[in-house]
């Protein structure tokens, strides 16, 4: 693989993470449990679909064969998706969409400020734009959290419930392939493993103070690396890839 | 106004300030269950355009207000006393918010 093929897979993970995760928050938009974080969750979803615009345009450019960004959302398959298993899942009550968020977000955070300093100016340039925004997203879910983990004995047990369902996907924002190889040594990407116990570590600071346990358990859910996904990805894609699949090449 | 039947948060008055020096406007309310999340909701529901540099949140149970029927006694009196108006003085060029 030259370094062109891999830079563009490499973009296209973090821009499908934000697409799908993007879409997710969406389906909130008018169900939100108070006009508030109606609104509240509208924002961050967009801010997601801002940063995996920005990304898809990118490698578009890079690709340079005549697409343009909304092929790579609109018209790829579900085994060409790279997203994270975990942005995927449904979102379940609000607890579960939080600490989705949280799992989510606390990656983000370390990971964008690592990728400040990528030799790949463009990929720095956008990340410099979404650290504030995922700066904002994550102290929103955390105070949420945090409430829900110290309310009620219901709130308590849905925040539990939820960090344990949501526990096994965090391992894969953690692997590594010969993509990443390449280009840590062309110093464009991150080595994953000098933000993971960062990562470990925050995200049980932020469970401590909610008064909820982290999960013991070491196993954990893989396949985004290789667009192998759960059975979700699919129903999501055909809800937002369905008008270019009816009309192709339709605008509005 | 709380009853047995208000199942809603507490009210917060929202004030922004658009640029720092300036005073903090009164915008809006909302409803939170603590200072924090009103922070958090007044974000997002008052700046989301780039009008604020800061925020102030007022739970509104702490502001004492004057009543609509207050306006003759406290606010009539002034209108004739023109005297209170330093109309008489020329104020320097560059001076402003004034």
């Amino acid at each position: 693989m030259n370094t062109k093929e891999a830079l563009v897979k490499y973009i296209l993970r973090i821009a499908d993470n934000n697409f799908i995760l993007g879409q997710r928050l969406c389906e909130w938009c008018g169900h939100g449990p108070i006009l508030e974080e109606d609104i509240a969750l509208s924002n961050i979803a967009l801010d997601k679909l801002g940063l995996a615009s920005g990304l898809y345009k990118y490698v578009a450019e890079i690709e340079g064969n005549g697409r343009d960004e909304d092929f790579y959302p609109f018209l790829r398959h579900e085994r060409e998706f790279t997203n994270q298993l975990l942005v995927e899942q449904p979102n379940g009550d609000y607890a579960v969409t939080m600490v989705r968020e949280l799992f989510n977000d606390a990656f983000d955070y370390y990971y964008l400020q690592a990728l400040l300093k990528s030799s790949d100016t463009t990929i720095a340039a956008l990340a410099a734009k979404s650290i504030k925004e995922v700066t904002y997203q994550l102290r929103h879910c955390s105070e949420w959290i945090i409430r829900f983990g110290n309310g009620t004995e219901e709130s308590h047990k849905r925040a539990q419930d939820a960090v344990n369902e949501l526990w096994r996907f965090t391992g894969e924002y953690f692997e590594m392939n010969e993509i990443d190889a390449q280009l840590i040594k062309e110093k464009i990407a991150v080595d994953l493993n000098t933000i993971k116990d960062t990562y470990y570590k925050h995200v049980a600071d932020v469970l401590s103070k909610a008064n909820l346990t982290v999960p013991m358990n070491e196993f954990m859910q893989t396949g985004s690396r290789k667009g192998v996904h759960s059975e979700h990805l699919g129903y999501i894609l055909s809800d937002v890839q369905y008008m270019q699949r009816a009309f192709p090449g339709g605008k509005w | 106004m709380s009853t047995n039947n208000d199942t809603q948060w507490p009210l917060w008055e929202v004030f922004v300030q658009s640029k720092p020096g300036q005073p903090h406007k009164h915008c809006g309310s909302l409803h939170a269950a603590d200072a924090e999340m009103a922070l958090q909701n007044a974000r997002d529901v008052y700046t989301r355009r780039g009008e604020g540099t800061n925020l102030w949140v007022v739970e509104a149970v702490h502001i004492a207000a004057s009543s609509p029927e207050d306006i003759g006694p406290f606010f009539d009196p002034s209108n004739e006393k023109v005297y209170r108006h330093p109309t008489f003085y020329v104020m320097p060029d560059g001076v402003k918010y004034i």
